[in-house]
């Protein structure tokens, strides 16, 4: 069987769940390979998780020449582990680096990309990818027809099934180019964790907009008592309100969750790129004639500022 | 310095976006403009050309069919220097190896007749929204890729930007000649004025056809994509759900009522 290869995210060794999800996915199309580029200590801590869900093999590389690099690095990385291992496709987890990582390597090794899959299954010939474009308007259905197919995924495309892999590690020593070395990370400022789920990998994300008028403290009472995220649409970002990692939309994530609850959100067509596809949305938008109520599966017409907190203590009472 | 900035004409996003028979975008028969994540590079692009107030020049360049020329007017409204569209009906169906390529060619021959330095992207295209032809361009280029500022600086050669990650603030800079995307936080873009509409007019407008960037047909469009689309559909339109107006705590008790019901309390 045909390795597959996973390019792993991670935060000092803490293996990210969607990188969970590529290895589940991995393991429907070949035999899961993880490439898995940090320190040392890194290395470590992932290894365990790697095997957990999946990995037969980890191609571990030290990182410590490299991290100060922004992405051409690990695209060289890749391209050499694609040259060795012939795999039957490269997977990496959607998002800024991952995609610019990805597009690197398909210039690099002439292959066909196909990024932001929400599904990848095994097909005669090359994987086929299902996306969802034009905001979430449509779904479209797509495979590689050239080269090594790389593919990026969405975080929630997959169950993370637990299933243990031989997890046989193999150091892999690259030749980066100095060409590589040209982009330099001068600083970092790591951002203050918020104590709620990561906003892309929640089951839950509760939202505000313009309506919060700059309060967002019954929207993060409301998450916080559903065990959520917290997101917040370009409006709100904009007005300084929220910081814009928090963004949901064309601009900002792509959130797919079990619960979307957008409140004070009047539903643009960009907000609504970022949003349309979670499973079920509910909105307390105080006009009935916003787009939003369009999308929803439940909607209350009324004012956040009193239907969040209320609700917020009925929730807390019933789980109490 | 010398500045390329490349803009794609897109369907308006809200417009009827739809796909032709080969599953390719319909770029002719919706209504189009330039991208307006795109308005953000062209910005950019003039403000590092005040800042730095020499005999610097920003050049846009699309690729794309022929009502492509309204993006890039549009940008020489704003106040860039000289316009080049590349359009050849070869190109039609291109994927973003593709357009990469034919952005990489036709950046090496404005290269050959005036220089580059930098080259400035929006951070994705509104209607593809991959957000991977800049680090192509860069990769073909092979030049450094600084991408996704959202505050950007020039000091003499080096192009400094903060980008705003997912666990991270960080700073990140690289020196000229390179290719840099700036996101929709970089800075609102101007409107153009009816001074630089009018002066638009007279400003170097050249339409390139792939033989002229030295580009084969068979190199690029729908049948040498590098994927293929096998089916698309339009997503079912959500069904209606149930809407409720709060009346003194209502909507907070229905809403959790309906929370309950589908287990997420
Ligand atoms: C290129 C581009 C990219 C963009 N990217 C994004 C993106 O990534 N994400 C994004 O969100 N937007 C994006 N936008 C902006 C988008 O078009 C909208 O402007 C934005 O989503 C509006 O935010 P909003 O719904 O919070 O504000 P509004 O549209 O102003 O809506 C506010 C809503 O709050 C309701 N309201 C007011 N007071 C209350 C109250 N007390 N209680 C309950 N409801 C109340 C109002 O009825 C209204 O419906 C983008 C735009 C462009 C052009
Ligand atoms: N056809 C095109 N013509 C000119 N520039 C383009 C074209 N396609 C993409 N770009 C540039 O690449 C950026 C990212 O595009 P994409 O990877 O398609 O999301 C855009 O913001 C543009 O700056």
């Amino acid at each position: 069987m045909s390795e597959v290869l996973v390019l792993v995210d991670h935060v000092d060794g803490a293996v990210t769940k969607p990188t969970t999800e590529l290895l589940t996915i991995a393991a429907r199309l070949g035999e899961p390979s993880a490439v898995l580029i940090g320190s040392t200590d890194a290395v470590e801590v992932a290894t365990q998780t790697l095997t957990k869900f999946g990995a037969a093999k980890i191609y571990t590389v030290d990182d410590a020449e490299t991290k100060d690099f922004l992405v051409s690095p690990k695209a060289e990385i890749l391209a050499q582990l694609v040259a060795r291992t012939s795999p039957a496709a490269v997977l990496i987890v959607s998002g800024g680096e991952g995609k610019e990582v990805a597009g690197r390597l398909a210039v690099k090794t002439d292959s066909g990309l196909i990024t932001d899959a929400v599904d990848v299954q095994a097909e005669e010939g090359a994987p086929v990818t299902t996306q969802s474009v034009f905001a979430g308007n449509y779904t479209v259905q797509a495979r590689v027809t050239t080269g090594t197919p790389i593919i990026t995924v969405k975080p929630n495309s997959a169950t993370p099934e637990a299933s243990e892999g031989a997890g046989v590690t193999e150091a892999f020593t690259p030749t980066v180019s100095d060409q590589a070395k040209t982009a330099r990370v001068t600083a970092s400022e790591p951002r203050k964790a918020s104590g709620r789920p990561d906003l892309t990998e929640a089951a839950i994300v509760v939202s505000g907009g313009r309506g919060t008028g700059g309060d967002f403290a019954p929207v993060e009472g409301f998450a916080d008592s559903l065990g959520a995220a917290v997101g917040a649409s370009r409006a709100a970002v904009d007005s300084g309100w929220y910081p814009h990692s928090f963004q949901v939309g064309q601009t900002g994530k792509t959130v797919s969750p079990q619960l979307y609850v957008a409140n004070g959100i009047s539903g643009a067509i960009q907000h609504r790129a970022g949003m349309q596809t979670s499973k079920t949305i509910v909105a307390v938008n105080k006009d009935e004639e916003a787009p939003i109520f369009e999308l929803v599966d439940f909607g209350v017409v009324g004012d956040l500022h009193a239907v969040l907190p209320a609700a917020t203590e009925k929730v807390t009472e019933r789980k109490g | 310095m010398n500045i390329v900035v490349c803009v794609k004409y897109v369907p308006d996003a809200t417009g009827d976006r739809h796909f032709e028979s080969d599953y390719t975008v319909d770029r002719v028969g919706v209504d189009g403009l330039l991208s307006e994540l795109d308005e953000y590079a062209v910005e950019q692009a003039l403000r590092i050309k005040e800042k730095l107030d020499d005999e610097s020049t920003v050049t846009v360049l699309s690729v794309g069919p022929e009502q492509a020329t309204d993006a890039v007017r549009k940008s020489l409204q704003m106040g860039a220097d000289a316009g080049v569209h590349v359009c050849d009906d070869a190109i039609a169906g291109s994927d973003a190896l593709g357009t990469s390529f034919v952005l990489a060619k036709a950046i090496e021959k404005i290269g050959a007749e005036s220089g580059w330095d930098l080259v400035v992207c929006g951070m994705a295209s509104t209607d593809g929204s991959m957000g991977v032809v800049p680090a192509m361009v860069s990769e073909r280029l092979g030049v450094p890729g600084v991408t996704l500022g959202s505050e950007i600086t020039v000091e003499n050669d080096t192009v400094r930007i903060r980008r705003d990650g997912d666990t991270a603030t960080e700073t990140v800079e690289g020196t000229v000649p390179l290719v840099l995307s700036v996101t929709d936080q970089s800075g609102e873009a101007r409107y153009p004025s009816f001074k630089g509409i009018m002066a638009a007019k007279k400003k170097p407008m050249q339409t390139w056809s792939l033989s002229d960037i030295g580009v084969e047909t068979n190199q690029v469009g729908l049948s040498a994509a590098w994927t293929s689309v096998q089916d698309t559909a339009a997503r079912p339109p959500r069904t209606a759900g149930e809407i409720v107006t709060d009346e003194e705590g209502s909507g907070a008790r229905a809403l959790v009522d309906f929370l309950a019901s589908k287990k997420f309390i």
